[in-house]
């Protein structure tokens, strides 16, 4: 068996078993694995576990328990580690900050990314001020990424496994953050890293890696939000680009920005009743008329993004108005494109791409890397598009 | 780090050493209290001696005494058992009694943690339905008396039964408090007896169904062999408080009242919950503003001190306090109170180093120290 076990340096300075690091640990594979080894290289390590949502209410499963069996298997994980753990009730933090803006964002046609809120608020803003009171120097996750020391103070970059890089969800990582934050599995492989897990003997070993948001265990998203939102699955039409209405749908929040299929209207028909002949995609939501709209797939281009809530991690302390040449990323699975990035004065970014992409959805990310694209930049929140003809909100 | 410093007791405490032996030596004895053989009938002869001690425990004749797997199998029976249509319970009751008596109406309580008796009497006139009425005997958190005697005459002035949880009042307490109460939760590991043993106390005119039916083992009302090393456990527990005298209480007493002096003269800005009221000698509910309650409970343990906040979940998550949100409403003060519950074993060095972790604790983390 070969493992890279990294080298686990959290950079501290004085004696390891004096240096306290808070694990955030989620029961999983990734985050055990990371508070074993810190444990292992002497750190004075603290597991601590946010319940975020009630289990039992998401399960639907009358008397389950709160905690549900990721709570569980973090306990039982570090009770083995011999590390105190704790369990934290960050439910109403969490329904705050990431559940009522997830339905929100849906409500308004974006495609939401909660567990970067999540990231952003409850684990990097709550969690964190709780380690730093409890006499932590340091707070590591389990996320697939790096944290590299540059000449102007810690960097982020991707993961050195491609296949598990988490960089696009931790773009709004602030520098005041990162420099507080480790994550010791970002150089190591996910095999590397069950590798480790079985010769620690975790019980959490063959736990699948989860795909879902973790409040909506089913994958079922229109649901979660109907049930937090009433009324806002209210039918409406399906309209053609060309004002031509083509059919009806059960709530706008079925639907993405981009879909192809799915849409309940296929390709229109020719005059005279042959083939379709285009087929249609979601072009763009229209909540307040509780509309959809479709249409070819040229209408989906976007040539220039533009990003709100912009969060900077390279140098010159802002996203340069000149411009800033940069490998975007406008969603979590697709591969970076090249464009430059112009910031603007109310926080606020324009991302001009060298090519038109298609299917940029709103409450979506852009993520800036360096040109080589290893190195995060910082990113935003997509706003709108503006396409080759003009300007049409995404 | 030296040994723990434990300052836990009300969530359960040390066995003792009397609770102990009789525990392991009923364990080694074969013996079924049912069986009509010598040592079935040997076995019966402990479970009846353990039955006499629990029940000197709280003044009560022993066949009242009905053994439980614990504290709240006894409150499930009390409340369900007794079926009554009407349920009026404290807003401070334990979650065993508050699960139990599911869409209860809730007694509210005043700021410092009494039950408030005339809010009782209006709830008791405003309907006719024959009503069971459950109040605490000493609240868990707080350690705040309540005023059993007179919640007791209400009801029964009214027709309404009387169920008190007295698991946290048992062993620190005059029991004649309780004379007039129909039903009484006791526990075994909250006296220095082992865990998963209590009992209900139970008048003889009341009825009440078995929640567990089979073998018709303690008088019917809970079937299923007795635990009977527990059981043996709870009766020698009871014994050796019977015989402290009071000792135990008048020494806890000193150490808790000084705790308290000693935190308030370091923090003018901390407040004990309930202070004002009668309470119980071992507890202290401690608010320090501006920090929240699991924040300290984890700092406290992380430096060797045991205490806990709120009502304890079986996640281990600190959950937000019911009592102090009777207590005081939505005052964030709520969520940011410990509980230090003083016991046995507790010994003036361990006061001594809780006041020195709190007030280290309070001056790095209290904003009111952090102005200064």
């Amino acid at each position: 068996m070969t493992t890279t076990v990294p080298d686990l340096d959290l950079g501290l300075p004085g004696p390891r078993s004096a240096r306290r690091v808070v694990v955030a640990m989620s029961g999983g594979v990734d985050s055990s694995v990371t508070a074993a080894l810190l444990k292992e290289a002497g750190y004075d390590v603290v597991g601590i576990t946010l319940q975020l949502y009630d289990h039992g209410a998401a399960v639907a499963r009358k008397g389950a328990c709160c905690a549900g069996s990721d709570i569980h298997d973090a306990r039982t994980v570090a009770e083995r580690l011999g590390i105190p753990h704790y369990v934290l009730d960050y439910e109403s933090r969490f329904r705050e900050s990431v559940i009522d803006d997830f339905a929100d964002s849906y409500l308004r046609g974006e495609t939401p990314i909660p567990c970067v809120r999540c990231n952003q608020t409850v684990k990097f803003r709550d969690l964190l001020t709780t380690a730093r009171d409890l006499g932590a120097e340091a707070l590591a996750t389990g996320h697939y990424v790096r944290r590299v020391l540059g000449p102007d103070g810690p960097e982020l970059h991707r993961a050195v496994d491609p296949g598990k890089d988490q960089s696009y969800f931790l773009f709004a990582t602030t520098p005041e953050q990162l420099a507080f934050l480790r994550f010791p599995l970002g150089s190591m492989s996910k095999e590397a890293t069950r590798d480790e897990a079985r010769r620690l003997g975790l019980v959490v070993q063959d736990k699948p890696d989860s795909q879902d948001i973790c409040f909506v265990p089913n994958g079922n998203y229109a649901e979660v939000v109907k049930k937090l939102r009433p009324g806002a699955a209210d039918p409406g039409d399906i309209v053609h680009l060309d004002g031509t209405v083509l059919g009806q749908h059960d709530g706008v929040i079925h639907y993405t920005v981009g879909q192809r299929r799915g849409i309940g209207v296929g390709g229109r028909r020719g005059a005279e009743g042959e083939a379709a002949t285009d087929p249609l995609y979601v072009v763009r939501l229209d909540p307040d008329a509780r509309r959809v709209i479709v249409g070819p797939r040229e209408a989906l281009a976007a040539e220039t993004v533009l990003a709100g809530e912009v969060n900077w991690l390279g140098a010159d302390g802002g996203v340069p108005e000149s411009g800033a040449r940069a490998q975007v990323k406008l969603r979590s699975v697709q591969a970076p494109v090249t464009a430059t990035v112009y910031g603007d004065a109310a926080g606020g970014a324009r991302v001009v791409l060298d090519q038109p992409q298609y299917g940029v959805s709103a409450g979506q990310a852009a993520v800036f890397y360096g040109e080589d694209g290893a190195r995060v930049l910082g990113g935003g929140w997509i706003r709108g598009i503006e396409a080759p003809a003009g300007t049409v909100a995404a | 780090m030296t040994a723990a410093v434990y300052l836990d007791h009300n969530a359960t405490t040390p066995i003792r050493p009397a609770a102990l032996d009789a525990l392991v030596q009923t364990a080694r004895a074969v013996g079924n209290p049912s069986s009509v053989h010598g040592a079935g009938r040997a076995a019966r002869g402990r479970l009846e001696t353990a039955r006499s001690q629990v029940a000197a425990l709280v003044g009560r004749p022993a066949a009242q005494v009905v053994f439980t797997s614990g504290g709240t199998e006894a409150d499930a029976l009390a409340v369900r058992g007794s079926n009554r249509q009407r349920c009026l319970v404290s807003a401070i009751e334990h979650d065993a009694v508050l699960a139990a008596a599911d869409g209860a109406q809730r007694i509210t309580v005043g700021a410092e943690g009494r039950v408030d008796l005339a809010d009782l009497e209006q709830r008791l006139a405003a309907g006719d339905a024959p009503a069971l009425v459950s109040v605490m005997w000493v609240n868990n958190e707080t350690g705040v008396i309540q005023p059993i005697a007179e919640v007791v005459r209400l009801a029964h002035a009214a027709g309404a039964l009387v169920h008190v949880d007295a698991v946290q009042g048992a062993g620190k307490l005059d029991p004649s408090s309780l004379a007039g109460a129909d039903l009484i939760a006791l526990s075994a590991h909250k006296i220095g007896g082992p865990a998963g043993v209590g009992a209900l106390v139970v008048r003889p005119e009341v009825v009440v169904r078995a929640l567990a039916v089979g073998g018709g083992q303690e008088r019917g009302f809970r079937s299923g062999t007795e635990n009977l090393p527990g059981i043996a456990g709870f009766g020698a527990a009871a014994e050796a408080i019977g015989a402290t005298g009071g000792d135990e209480m008048r020494h806890a007493r000193v150490l808790r009242d000084r705790l308290e002096a000693e935190v308030l003269a370091l923090a003018p800005e901390a407040r004990v919950f309930g202070q004002a009221a009668d309470r119980v000698a071992t507890t202290t509910c401690l608010g320090l503003p501006g920090v929240p309650a699991e924040t300290q409970v984890m700092t406290l343990d992380l430096a060797g001190i045991a205490v806990s906040a709120g009502s304890a979940c079986s996640s281990g998550k600190v959950k937000r306090s019911h009592v102090l949100a009777a207590m005081l409403g939505d005052d964030p003060i709520t969520g940011q109170a410990i509980r230090i519950s003083l016991g046995w074993t507790t010994t003036a060095a361990d006061v001594d180093r809780f006041v020195a972790a709190w007030s280290a604790m309070r001056d790095r983390l209290s904003p009111t120290a952090r102005s200064l």
